[in-house]
């Protein structure tokens, strides 16, 4: 069975709450109910018929001929299935997801897989600020899953990382993994000023060159590392590159000795 | 006893009692395959009978790189014992005295199951603070620190309760030699099976028990009945022709394990034949009434 498709007619007038149209809440739907989902943010009413040509199919397979950055929450708490996007997606796409796969072609605004728990997400562009961190008054970020960026994150990627995987095969902007808990955070561009800026416990991988690296961070030396290679099995189906840079001698860093200094910063040895 | 032929050697038309064990197995790697060998060997020592051992292990196979979680040799670990509990203590001080410490290697879970027991989650605590735990897809691993690098375990490893111990096959020959080829052809056709192990050194007992004893507080004693030296006591199971007796005892993660193994011990025997090997093949039983699992002989013949 092909997918459900969503056309988009015209750019949406207001900010768009795209939560509903996650398949665990289309799940036995018929095509004019889901043409009658709301997904307005202000007063003035928007359904899915109005802004999209609904062609009907399995709704375990959403996708979406062309997006908006006023496409906000994207595959927020889905549980399965897949959503596709051709275009670029608001804030807090795949937030609080537990489960599915969402794969976006453009950029995704800040908050991108905020709250995570289990899934996958991919981001064909450039991600915003606080990808997988926590909104305000949480105490967590992402919690599990994978999240994939191919081009760059934004400020604060990976903010308050619990559990999980992210992989940013670009630039990251400054305070990369600021106050990770946990979880494991990957670099393959160049990151600014202060990756892991107040990190506890957690793993950054950084391939390239950092602006400037804590002071707080310790040096441990060049090891190569017998967890690096589970670890590069893991991401090897995401980003094979990453995955061979890995895999060699890295030095690590052991920090943030502002805070308890239990993460650590891996990058080139020179 | 009555008893059947296959090419010459006499197969007593009884069968091999066996009891259900909980089981464990883990995947031990190391930078080379002889020091995979070496932990895995070390773990498994001292580890022949639940009797005195607490737990019964061996090395089921050894693995290659491309096999293995961290692409390094390795060598595959089962581990059986009567009850959960003791099977958690004997695999938490196992690996925690004999893999952990030895140089480059690193420990997995060797079994997915619905169940499991504590492994990098009960060693982790040698890290002192330091250990770090890395969690990939639906494992976790705990990375410990230790002299020579890091020491990387598995969080937890499969436990099932469908396992089977006690196979077990009693070989017979005219002398002490013959009956040594007959047991180690078994061996090493049962080596290439897999999910089972024989525990006892280089797979072969040559003190097989009975239950109890004349003396108080001994659970097992010495199987008079199949002592060549005592023949002419009157309990003797053996015939005239008669010198030397073996036995090989299987423990597997399934009954179908330990049938696959028995068959293929027995197969083995059976191919060379009573003038190099044995003269008779029989099976230690308790009549059928302790263990649910009977493996009938003539069930397993070639």
């Amino acid at each position: 069975m092909t997918a459900l498709v969503l056309g988009l007619r015209e750019i949406p007038a207001q900010r768009l709450d795209l939560s509903p149209l996650v398949p665990d809440r289309l799940a036995g739907a018929s095509a004019a109910e889901i043409e009658r989902v709301e997904l307005q943010t202000t007063r003035e009413r928007v359904c899915v018929g109005d802004l999209f040509r609904v062609r009907m199919g399995d709704v375990q397979r959403i996708h979406f001929e062309g997006g908006h950055n006023r496409f906000d929450r994207v595959g927020c708490g889905m549980s399965v299935g897949e959503i596709h996007i051709e275009g670029d997606v608001g804030c807090q796409a795949g937030r609080l997801m537990n489960g599915g796969k969402l794969v976006i072609a453009g950029d995704a605004g800040p908050w991108a897989a905020s709250g995570m728990k289990k899934g996958l997400v991919e981001i064909g562009g450039n991600a915003g600020e606080r990808l997988g961190g926590p909104l305000a008054g949480e105490t967590t970020g992402m919690r599990g899953g994978v999240v994939i960026v191919r081009k760059n994150a934004g400020a604060r990627a990976g903010d308050r990382l619990r559990r999980g995987t992210i992989v940013v095969e670009g630039d990251a902007a400054a305070y990369a993994g600021s106050r990770m808990i946990a979880g494991t955070l990957m670099v393959g561009g160049r990151a600014e000023i202060l990756p892991g800026y107040l990190m506890s416990r957690g793993t950054i991988v950084l391939a390239g060159k950092s602006d400037v690296l804590s002071p707080t961070f310790v040096d441990c030396g060049v090891h190569e590392l017998l967890s690096n290679t589970l670890m590069a099995a893991f991401i090897r189906p995401y980003s094979p590159a990453l995955a061979a840079f890995v895999r060699r001698p890295l030095r690590r860093l052991m920090g943030d000795m502002a805070g308890i200094g239990k993460g650590e910063i891996l990058c080139p040895p020179a | 006893m009555p008893q059947l032929n296959a090419n010459g050697i006499r197969i007593d038309d009884t069968f091999a009692e066996a009891f259900p064990m909980r089981a464990t197995a883990v995947i031990i790697t190391a930078s080379t395959a002889r020091w995979a060998r070496q932990a895995a060997q070390t773990m498994t020592g001292f580890a022949t009978s639940v009797i005195g051992c607490g737990c019964e292990a061996g090395i089921d196979c050894e693995i290659a790189p491309e096999e293995t979680p961290d692409g390094r040799p390795g060598v595959r670990v089962l581990l059986f014992a009567v009850s959960t509990t003791e099977l958690q203590k004997q695999l938490q001080n196992r690996v925690g005295q004999c893999v952990l410490t030895s140089p480059g290697s690193a420990c997995y879970s060797g079994l997915d199951a619905d169940e499991t027991l504590k492994l990098g989650n009960a060693l982790r605590f040698f890290g002192d603070g330091w250990q770090i735990s890395k969690r990939f897809g639906d494992r976790r691993y705990w990375r410990v620190p230790v002299m020579d690098g890091e020491f990387v375990c598995e969080a937890t490893a499969g436990l099932t309760k469908e396992a089977v111990g006690g196979g077990n096959l009693i070989l017979m020959g005219a002398g002490a030699q013959s009956t040594l080829a007959a047991a180690e052809a078994a061996v090493t056709a049962i080596a290439a099976v897999p999910d089972v192990i024989v525990p006892f050194p280089g797979g072969i007992a040559r003190s097989g028990s009975k239950v109890g004893s004349k003396y108080k507080g001994a659970v097992a004693s010495t199987n008079d009945a199949y002592c060549p030296t005592l023949k002419g006591s009157g309990k003797s199971e053996l015939d005239g022709d008669i010198g030397s007796v073996l036995e090989i005892v299987i423990d597997g993660l399934t009954p179908e394990a330990v049938a696959t193994a028995m068959r293929a011990g027995i197969a083995a025997i059976v191919a060379l034949g009573p003038e190099r090997g044995a003269l008779r093949i029989g099976a230690g039983n308790y009549g059928g009434k302790l263990g649910p699992h009977h493996f009938h002989l003539k069930d397993l013949l070639p």
